[in-house]
């Protein structure tokens, strides 16, 4: 008999490595790639170095009026100069230390929600779920507590941009959870509930259901019950987001094999054990993708509420582009803006790969 | 042989099939069923795929319904009634196929789930109880792993821990060495012979022969969902009553 000998194990080749051997092997490797390399590099660079230009080194930051914009570069002083509005919106200047303590408590929650080793995190995610929203709500309306009270449509700008995702968010994803479940249920009616519900909000335009919550529902009410113009936009947006967030964890829920289900059942989990212990973790968990893009979706979507007068951080800034004043600098507000929903849209995203990362249990 | 037929005490019944049927839509798939499974049996159920052995298993915890008939599992009857179903899946272990662990879930966490919830253990006696298990198993170090961690064989022996930990009285056993690579087959089959001389109500579906004639009390063989015969393991292999059982028989034994 002959023993075997195993092989010993050996590093890679060097080949690959270092710098030069990654924009070899990457950017460089063989005739084609090296054209298309060089033509993309061509095409690319001096846009962006135009751009760099025209934000940075030729743009005027200080200031108090378009005198001050004397170069050919971008007029910053624009944006500062309206800076308050863009983020307050019309809210009382006097009372917008409230406005700036949410805005403080909020950017700290969503710290300790994500921050890993924060301690007791359940509790702090009851309490933001639960009894910060209450807080929130008497802080910005105010009329009581002593708060003078500031009406909603005295809301605008980043808050009100912020308010409506943040709600709607929050919202529509158990709203959403529910009526995937629903659509999936062996009982009849509750099938069949969910699925007409689904069907028509996402067969609807969000911007024909901002119109009709804000035209057509004082028609039908009755003009006595004074709905908050605000209060009526949210509600559309719930409905609206909650029938996309089903028919995304639905597809998830579809994608768990019915091992899992019979697993549950045999081990004597009923249907609410199962579902939230074994199902719901494993099917968010794969379409964390798709929620987070619905999110970002319905974060953009917001700035349709314009249609129905609301004025959020968009249309903030197109009203302050009527300003005689300022004249001619509307491409400064909408790089301005678009970079304020392009820093929230894109910190979600991060969070969204981080996350999968994190729960990603295979091999 | 532990056949007490001859004991002057009669045997605790603990799993009864009467007259038992089952139909997918029209398709007949278990016909006139029965069964007596006493306390402490060993039976294995074999049979070509498709011939409803399977089916037949998962009809006793309820996870198939069967349409005419009885099923009685330590005096419950199986029902609509879902308290009967709870009653009846808190006596009865199921290891499947394809292991059906919770990726999601460390080992220790798949352990300790259904005692938490169901049982609502306190956690630490949880996790006493399933590392109890996890070592009876023999990876008491993989108890921080994922499942997707782990090889076939030891993820099934996971969830047999997974189900010993509701301390059941039956264990029933869905080919459970089937979707294994051929040298994971023998640690799992270990386990269960150990389980089995432990004394352990068992009722399991495989092509294991070897295993078959070591633990066995008798052995069932079914095709197009009838029991074509039963008897003791020695018989059924040396002296096979049916030709259709000898069919089956010089088919899996001479490949």
């Amino acid at each position: 008999m002959t023993v075997h000998e195993f092989k010993p194990d050996l590093a890679p080749p060097t080949s690959a490595r270092g710098v030069v051997g990654w924009l070899k092997y990457n950017l460089f490797n063989g005739p084609v790639n090296s054209i298309f390399t060089l033509l993309l590099i061509y095409l690319v660079i001096p846009p962006l170095l135009s751009a760099f230009q025209w934000i940075f080194i030729d743009a005027d930051f200080i200031g108090d009026s378009r005198d001050a914009c004397t170069s050919d570069g971008a007029c910053w002083v624009f944006i500062s100069s309206r800076f308050e509005q863009l983020i307050y919106g019309f809210y009382p200047s006097e009372e917008r230390w409230r406005v700036n303590i949410v805005f403080v408590s909020f950017a700290l929650i969503i710290a300790g929600l994500i921050w890993p080793k924060t301690p007791q995190k359940t509790k702090l995610a009851i309490f933001s779920l639960v009894i910060y929203p209450i807080i929130v709500f008497y802080l910005l309306i105010g009329d009581s507590f002593g708060l003078a009270k500031v009406d909603t449509h005295q809301w605008g700008g980043l808050m009100l941009t912020l308010t409506l995702a943040v709600v709607g968010i929050v919202a529509a994803l158990p709203f959403g959870i529910l009526l995937a479940l629903g659509r999936r249920s062996d009982m009849p009616i509750i099938r069949s509930f969910s699925t007409i519900y689904i069907e028509f909000w996402r067969a609807v335009p969000l911007i024909t259901v901002l119109f009709m919550a804000s035209v057509m529902l004082p028609l039908f009410v009755g003009s006595e019950v004074d709905f908050d113009k605000l209060m009526r936009a949210l509600i559309g947006i719930i409905m609206f987001q909650s029938a996309y967030m089903a028919e995304v964890i639905r597809g998830g829920l579809q994608a768990i094999p019915k091992g899992q289900y019979e697993a549950g059942e045999a081990l004597g989990l009923n249907y609410w054990q199962s579902t939230g212990l074994i199902i719901l973790p494993q099917a968010l968990k794969i379409t964390i993708p798709s929620i987070v893009n619905t999110f970002i979706a319905l974060f953009k979507d917001t700035s349709l509420v314009l249609i129905i007068g609301l004025f959020d951080l968009l249309a903030i800034g197109q009203s302050a582009l009527a300003d005689p004043a300022w004249l001619g600098f509307s491409t400064e507000m909408y790089v301005f803006v678009a970079f304020v929903f392009w820093v929230f849209c894109f910190g979600m995203s991060r969070y969204s790969v981080y996350l999968e990362n994190k729960l990603h249990t295979g091999h | 042989m532990t056949n007490s037929a001859a004991s002057e005490t009669k045997p605790e019944v603990v799993i009864e099939l009467k007259q038992m049927n089952k139909w997918y839509g029209d398709f007949h798939v278990l016909k006139e069923l029965n069964l007596t499974v006493t306390k402490g049996e060993k039976i294995v159920v074999c049979g070509p795929s498709g011939s409803g052995k399977s089916t037949m298993i998962r009809c006793i915890n309820r996870l198939e319904e069967h349409q005419a008939g009885q099923i009685i599992v330590s005096g419950t009857e199986l029902t609509e009634d879902l308290k009967a179903i709870n009653e009846v899946r808190s006596h009865v272990g199921m290891c499947f196929q394809h292991f059906n662990l919770f990726p999601h879930l460390t080992v220790l966490q798949n352990c300790c789930l259904a005692p938490i919830w169901v049982k609502k253990i306190p956690q630490a006696e949880a996790e006493k109880i399933a590392m109890k298990f996890l070592e009876r198993v023999k990876i008491p170090e993989q108890a921080d792993k994922y499942p997707g961690q782990l090889s076939g064989g030891q993820q099934q022996r996971v969830a047999i821990a997974r189900s010993l930990c509701m301390n059941p009285e039956i264990m029933l056993f869905d080919e459970p060495t089937s979707a294994l690579d051929p040298e994971m087959v023998r640690e799992v089959l270990d386990v269960m012979v150990e389980l089995a001389e432990e004394g352990m109500t068992m009722i399991c579906v495989t092509h294991e022969m070897g295993f078959a004639k070591q633990v066995a009390d008798r052995v069932i063989f079914m095709d197009r969902g009838e029991i074509i015969e039963e008897n003791v393991p020695t018989e059924f292999f040396d002296n096979p009553q049916s030709d259709r059982t000898k069919l089956f028989l010089s088919q899996i034994l001479n490949h």
